[in-house]
């Protein structure tokens, strides 16, 4: 039995050691705002928070996760309320087809909360998630807000 | 109303199901139909894709699929503008898969692009006679940057304008007063001169009652209270938190999972498979599926399918493709291109003449490789063959209509039987399209051996290596001048016609003109790649122009534009983003800029790309400005949406984008080797919207194919070297003109 804290839940999992965090969420969980993408970490889909840090669980074997907390899009914001990323995703509009989003939303939020003294272009180079439908332009123009908002009220 | 309520519903009565529909001898109108069939409670349909509930809340039925277009929120604004309807009452529905819903207006849009002359009673009918077309052609399409432009303008207003009609009827009938003499407003009738008001709730019952006017009074743009402003998109609040539904999300209960291993090489059948006791031993795992040309196994978790499948060893059969090469396809191409026995596409003047008494000729010829669309939600469908003789589907489909209708044929069942559930399409570009069938045929096969929902998922490396592709393409140019610099020649012969047939077209006023092709076969699967043939086409003219330019001596922008007296709206655009991207001002040392300019799909685009070079001689774009004419502009903040994304689209392929085949096969596999932009690499785009007097232009194309173009006239500009073939990432530059490029 593999033992989890999943969105501040703990949980217990027969699954094999080796299963990628991924699939325990979307096929064990049925938690499936965490998407596949690409399956080698190359595009970011499947970004989830183990304890405050972006991972990408696909790559990420189930049982090399101890006794981190696992936090997954559907909790990341507060009951009541989004998460000042989450409200800036709709202030810019940023999503289209939406695929990516739930990645680039949990890597978005992880670097600005733990790299909060790179400048905006390191930051970018940190949020390598994958958009097909290029919401790039926008992704940047929310990071720079949120950053001039975090500056402001610091 | 809360702000945060859900306003769109995905399938919610597709998931009723059960809809068996037959045209009774006295063929109610589609409304009546929609009253009978799909209105539950006091529910009242006023035309096939409005419905009023008695609260005056009305949704509208949406009959195309959102794929990142915006499209839930700009068809049900042009409907509820029509109607004057409150939008914060509006909610909205992805229409049912069924033959009631089909869009058709969209065929009858592509008909009057092609020329076709309509006959009369099709046109400009609110009862969409013209759906029949589409009930025939059983479509329900999303494709060609046609929503807005077909199904809004003529379907979408029309049901607005006709149901404010009949609801406005229902009132004068009511207090016996003219017709004329009322008004509408945020989802009432109005009497001014009495002071009576209704809700379009309260009158939606008795409205119902009319038949639907055949040509209902469109508002004026002046009039227009929603159209042309950018309200927020229904859709994004549930992409922000995880909760939006895509195909590969569904869940129905006791699904299994389906992972498949494809013949390598396209169309080789499978031979045999090994390793099937060990499999069938691994955890989880259900059944080995032998398909004709693939193999899957089937589990109780993704991960343990994928692993199995990867553990078997199918055998393909060998054949004539095993052989193919990308390099012998494009030999082949050159072969077709020398040998020629072209078909006509443009024959104007006479161009071989004025070649041969042309002062100074050019000549180039061009190559773009095959491309995979690369969707970021990987291909997937989840068939379930109910024990009642029913088939229920789950996919992202750009055609939920035609999926309905493959599955069925797959299954050999009617199409009455299957029932589809609309989702969210993570990525379409035209991979999602019906003809694409491949994955909707495994799924529907490999589910045919169980009694529990199967989804089929297809892993990355499936999806980049049996793709649809946007074919590989040749085209060589000829063209002359006169001693005075004037191009008098224009040839161009390039392999494969495709849509748009006018994709090698030029709206550049050059006298003589042959523009022809040839056809070179392959055994790779042809597919509509976002803009299709203007992909390839646009780079090739644009740069070829730009070639001219240079040749002439002249500036290429004012070459172009010289060339462009007798189209207006091309010139406008185009002096436009040489204005905002401050053309006559010289760029900074070690920038460049190039333009290119292209019409699709009804919109006209150009664009000035501004780059430097990285210190490993890569490309890096640093700026595009893009100008765009789609006529009037619906949702000015989804139009911006679509250019940028048509530029990131567009630009990722003119930068990384090749699929290679080797040994019959693709080479590439996942997106470590097909790669994509990312954040830190993304220009910034600067958007203009030209609002003009044409029609209705598509958006989710045209963007798309002058990017390549305009990228490499800016390599040129800074390097002096010509890219006649694409992905850049082939090439190191050097800042220094005349230099070679290492390839």
């Amino acid at each position: 039995m593999i033992e989890l804290t999943v969105n501040g839940e703990p949980v217990k999992l027969d699954v094999e050691p080796e299963m990628p965090l991924l699939w325990v969420l979307r096929n064990e969980l049925g938690l499936t705002g965490t998407k596949f993408g690409c399956g080698i970490a190359a595009c970011g889909a499947c970004t989830v928070h183990l304890d405050g840090e972006a991972v990408r669980s696909c790559v990420t074997p189930v049982s090399a996760i101890g006794d981190r907390p696992v936090t997954t899009i559907e909790s990341l914001s507060q009951p009541g309320g989004l998460t000042a990323v989450q409200q800036a995703w709709i202030d810019h509009q940023v999503p289209q087809c939406g695929y990516c989003q739930s990645g680039m939303v949990m890597a978005v939020s992880a670097a600005l909360d733990n790299h909060p003294d790179a400048s905006d272009e390191e930051l970018f180079d940190t949020v390598s998630n994958v958009c097909r439908c290029g919401t790039y332009p926008r992704v940047a123009n929310a990071i720079r807000s949120l950053r001039a908002d975090r500056g402001e009220t610091a | 109303m809360s702000l945060t309520r859900r306003r769109f519903i995905l399938g919610s009565m597709a998931a009723g199901g059960a809809l068996v529909i037959a045209y009774g001898a006295t063929r109610p109108s589609r409304h009546q139909r929609a009253n009978t069939e799909h209105a539950a409670g006091n529910q009242t349909f006023l035309t096939t894709w409005l419905r009023i509930d008695p609260d005056s809340r009305t949704t509208v039925l949406v009959p195309h699929s959102e794929m990142g277009q915006g499209i839930l929120t700009s068809l049900p604004m042009m409907a509820a503008d029509e109607l004057d309807a409150d939008w914060n009452l509006v909610d909205v529905e992805q229409a049912p898969a069924t033959d009631l819903f089909a869009n058709g207006v969209l065929v009858k849009g592509f008909v009057q692009d092609l020329g076709v002359s309509i006959p009369r009673f099709l046109d400009r009918t609110a009862d969409f006679a013209t759906m029949k077309i589409a009930e025939i052609m059983n479509m329900q399409i999303t494709g060609g940057s046609s929503s807005v432009r077909f199904t809004g303008e003529h379907g979408m207003r029309a049901a607005g304008a006709a149901a404010r009609e009949m609801l406005v009827n229902a009132a004068a009938a009511r207090w016996d007063v003219p017709a004329s003499e009322l008004q509408t407003a945020n989802s009432h009738v109005i009497h001014e001169a009495s002071g009576q008001q209704a809700t379009y709730g309260e009158l939606a019952g008795e409205a119902a009652r009319f038949e639907p006017p055949r040509s209902p009074t469109l508002k004026r743009p002046e009039q227009f209270t929603l159209m042309g402003t950018s309200v927020p998109r229904i859709d994004i609040p549930a992409k922000v938190d995880g909760s939006a539904v895509f195909g590969i999300d569904a869940r129905p209960e006791g699904m299994l999972y389906a992972a498949v291993r494809t013949s390598p090489v396209f169309g080789q059948s499978l031979q045999s498979v090994g390793n099937r006791d060990a499999v069938m031993n691994r955890r989880g795992v259900r059944r080995i599926v032998e398909l004709d040309d693939a193999v899957a196994v089937v589990a109780d978790n993704y991960w343990r399918a994928q692993q199995a499948v990867d553990t078997l060893e199918p055998v393909f059969h060998s054949g004539d493709n095993d052989s193919q090469s990308s390099e012998r396809i494009f030999a082949a191409q050159d072969e077709a291109i020398a040998g020629g026995d072209p078909e006509e596409d443009v024959y104007r003047g006479d161009a071989a003449q004025a070649l041969a008494g042309a002062a100074r000729t050019v000549e180039a010829t061009y190559r773009v490789p095959f491309l995979a669309h690369a969707a970021m939600e990987p291909m997937n469908c989840t068939v379930h063959f109910r024990s009642d003789g029913r088939c229920e589907v789950w996919t992202g489909t750009q055609d939920n209509l035609g999926i309905r209708g493959r599955v069925a044929s797959v299954a050999d069942m009617q199409e009455e039987q299957v029932i589809v559930h609309p989702s969210y399409l993570g990525g379409g570009f035209g991979r999602r399209l019906p003809q694409s069938t491949n994955t909707i045929d495994q799924a529907t096969r490999i589910a045919r051996h169980f009694d529990v929902p199967v989804q089929t998922l297809w892993s990355r490396e499936e999806d980049t290596r049996h793709d649809y592709y946007r074919p590989a393409v040749t085209s060589r140019f000829r063209a002359g001048f006169d001693s005075e610099a004037k191009v008098i020649a224009w040839e161009n012969r390039y392999v494969g016609q495709n849509e748009p047939a006018t994709a090698a077209h030029i709206p550049y006023a050059i006298a003589n003109q042959q523009i022809d092709y040839v056809e070179s076969e392959d055994h790779v699967p042809f597919g509509a790649w976002r803009s299709v043939a203007h992909s390839q086409h646009s780079f090739f003219l644009e740069s070829f122009m730009d070639e001219l330019a240079h040749e002439a001596g002249q500036d290429p922008y004012r070459f172009r534009l010289s060339l462009l007296s007798d189209q207006p709206r091309h010139a406008r655009v185009l002096q436009t983003v040489a204005e905002q991207a401050g053309w006559d001002t010289p760029p900074p040392a070690g920038r460049a800029r190039g333009i290119a300019l292209q019409e699709s799909f009804g919109s006209i685009a150009a664009q000035v790309a501004d780059i430097s070079l990285r210190e490993d001689g890569t490309v890096k774009v640093e700026r595009v400005v893009c100008a765009m004419d789609c006529g009037r502009v619906v949702h000015p903040d989804t139009a911006a949406q679509q250019v940028e994304s048509g530029i990131i689209y567009g630009l990722t392929a003119a930068l990384y984008g090749q699929i290679t085949i080797e040994e019959g096969r693709v080479q590439e596999s996942n997106f470590h080797d097909y790669e994509m932009l990312h954040l830190a690499d993304s220009p910034r785009i600067d958007v203009i919207m030209l609002e003009s007097d044409g029609p209705v232009g598509g958006l989710g194309e045209p963007a798309t194919p002058p990017v390549g173009a305009a990228v490499s006239n800016a390599l040129f500009a800074l390097t002096g070297q010509r890219i006649r073939e694409l992905p850049l990432k082939r090439y190191r530059f050097t800042g220094t003109p005349e230099e070679d490029p290492v390839s």
